[in-house]
């Protein structure tokens, strides 16, 4: 019959697996298996071709590659699980081949060790408090992982705090302090009074907190302001008057869908009135 | 200050194989699909295929009931509200059919102890209503950004009672057929990993093959959709 053969010959990209470096900067979607450097010379073009085994320690040299978010280790390969583009860091310095990624667009946050955060406190249980990440459960802050902490100046429920995780893995609750290893706040904390707190994507916070972002230094010059960048997604922003926090607040929302003239559209309209 | 709402444009695919009258033979419907439309869920979609649509919405990995809670794995819920009425049995068991297939695929032990909920709602049934819901839940969940080994898609297909057979059937050509098949393929090798059926058949071997064929077609759509959706950013 000639349907099974055609369908057979007829493969997806994603029923045979790619070298990872032909496929950076693509659209990859999840399924798809990336063959790292080192493995792509080993399987010639017709897949199954024999090579006498070599015996000495060349053969195994192996690239230690660091896998990403958006990327499983099977077996040999990497395996796509989310839907983006690939991307691929070099190695600063020293061996190893990089780091690979996938750059997805995602609402939900997931904890993870070392991102800074900001969270609203829920509860008090014991001697921690219970805060609200975005995740799938509260974190846990201790009433001690505050920079000069005392029975007097702790942050009530309702309180925004910005911290970071010490614990967040699958298995256990997370948990999160105010102060970074050295015991100095380091800018973490309760954060002030008044000020709007809103919520975009995830990928907008990595843009926006990317070394050379130029939105951010707009508007700084617009406005004198105050901002906090949570990696879950959430920004707390504040200006002089409630118009001006407002007016940050939407042009932060709506960077995400703008182009680059848009935005200097706006901000000129803006600087002018 | 003026603010998108939608992110995402319509796409429209190709036919299956491009010939507009549908004969007997293999041709699918019009698809398409809209991601990102809905601001409370944290991924949705719409599927359309010909005049049969579905919305779907993913919660997830979100909190979960200390009842439902599996100490190793998320715990999938799938919630189908049909068009008119109040969910009934039929509901219920396409529920079941496409939480296992969900199971199958997404990544459920890198989350455990939280809850991923898929919400459908029938929009339009003309035909082909379970393969539309498999197809919206699957571009729902890769909106979310929940982790999956592979992506799947929905192919029904009908019988009638000479034994020829019509792919993504029309209600009226599901009511005249002599049986009703549906199956869920995935991405990475056309496997098998759900399917229903209904009526009087006896060659499921055919059957699948032209829904394995008609597969093809649904994730070349998924691609060109995915990627026309990350080219804008």
């Amino acid at each position: 019959m000639a349907e099974p053969a055609s369908v057979a010959a007829e493969s997806l990209a994603g029923s045979r697996a790619r070298a990872a470096r032909t496929v950076l900067g693509q659209v990859v979607l999840p399924g798809e298996e990336l063959l790292l450097p080192e493995q792509e010379d080993a399987e010639g073009p017709g897949g199954a071709v024999e090579r006498p085994l070599s015996l000495n320690a060349r053969a195994c040299s192996r690239v230690r590659v660091v896998c990403g978010p958006g990327l499983r280790r099977c077996g040999d390969r990497l395996l796509v699980t989310k839907c983006g583009r690939l991307r691929h860091k070099e190695p600063g310095s020293g061996s190893g081949g990089g780091v690979y990624w996938v750059d997805s667009q995602q609402k939900r946050y997931v904890p993870v060790k070392g991102d800074h955060v900001i969270g609203i406190v829920t509860a008090k249980s014991g001697d921690i408090f219970k805060v609200d990440v975005g995740g799938s459960e509260p974190a846990s802050l201790s009433y001690l992982s505050f920079e000069g902490a005392t029975k007097r100046n702790r942050p009530n429920v309702g309180d925004l705090i910005y911290g970071q995780f010490v614990v967040a893995n699958k298995d256990m609750e997370p948990e999160m302090v105010c102060i970074d290893s050295c015991g100095r706040a380091n800018g973490m904390g309760v954060i002030g009074q008044d000020g709007l707190l809103f919520k975009v994507t995830l990928g907008l916070i990595r843009k926006l907190l990317a070394p050379d972002c130029e939105i951010i230094q707009e508007v700084g010059k617009l406005y004198p302001l105050e901002i906090v960048f949570g990696m879950n997604g959430r920004i707390w922003v504040k200006a002089k008057t409630i118009q001006q926090t407002l007016i940050l607040a939407n042009i932060l929302e709506a960077c995400e869908h703008m182009t680059s003239d848009q935005r200097k559209q706006i901000f000129s309209r803006l600087a002018e009135s | 200050m003026e603010e998108e709402t939608h992110t995402d444009a319509k796409i429209r695919a190709e036919n299956g194989t491009g010939s507009s009258p549908r004969g007997p033979g293999c041709s699918l419907r019009h698809f398409a699909c809209e991601q990102n439309l809905l601001s409370r869920p944290d991924g949705s979609a719409s599927f359309l295929q010909g005049d049969t649509s579905v919305l779907a919405g993913v919660y997830g990995p979100a909190e979960v009931k200390v009842s439902k809670e599996i100490f190793n794995k998320a715990t999938l819920e799938v919630i189908l509200r049909p068009k008119i009425g109040l969910p009934g049995v039929a509901e219920k068991s396409r529920e079941r059919l496409i939480r296992n297939t969900c199971e199958a695929v997404v990544l459920g032990t890198l989350h455990p102890r939280t809850s991923i909920t898929v919400v459908l709602q029938v929009v339009s049934d003309a035909g082909s209503l379970l393969a539309c819901c498999l197809n919206a839940a699957c571009m729902a969940l890769v909106d979310a950004g929940v982790p999956m080994r592979a992506l799947f898609c929905g192919v029904a297909c009908a019988l009638d009672s000479d034994g020829t057979l019509v792919l993504d059937p029309t209600s009226k050509q599901e009511k005249e057929a002599r049986a009703v098949l549906t199956f869920a393929l995935d991405s990475v090798e056309r496997k098998l990993l759900m399917s229903s059926t209904k009526g009087l058949y006896s060659d499921t071997e055919q059957c699948l093959a032209a829904a394995q064929a008609a597969s093809q077609h649904v994730f070349r759509f998924y691609r060109e959709s995915l990627q026309r959706r990350y080219s804008k950013s």
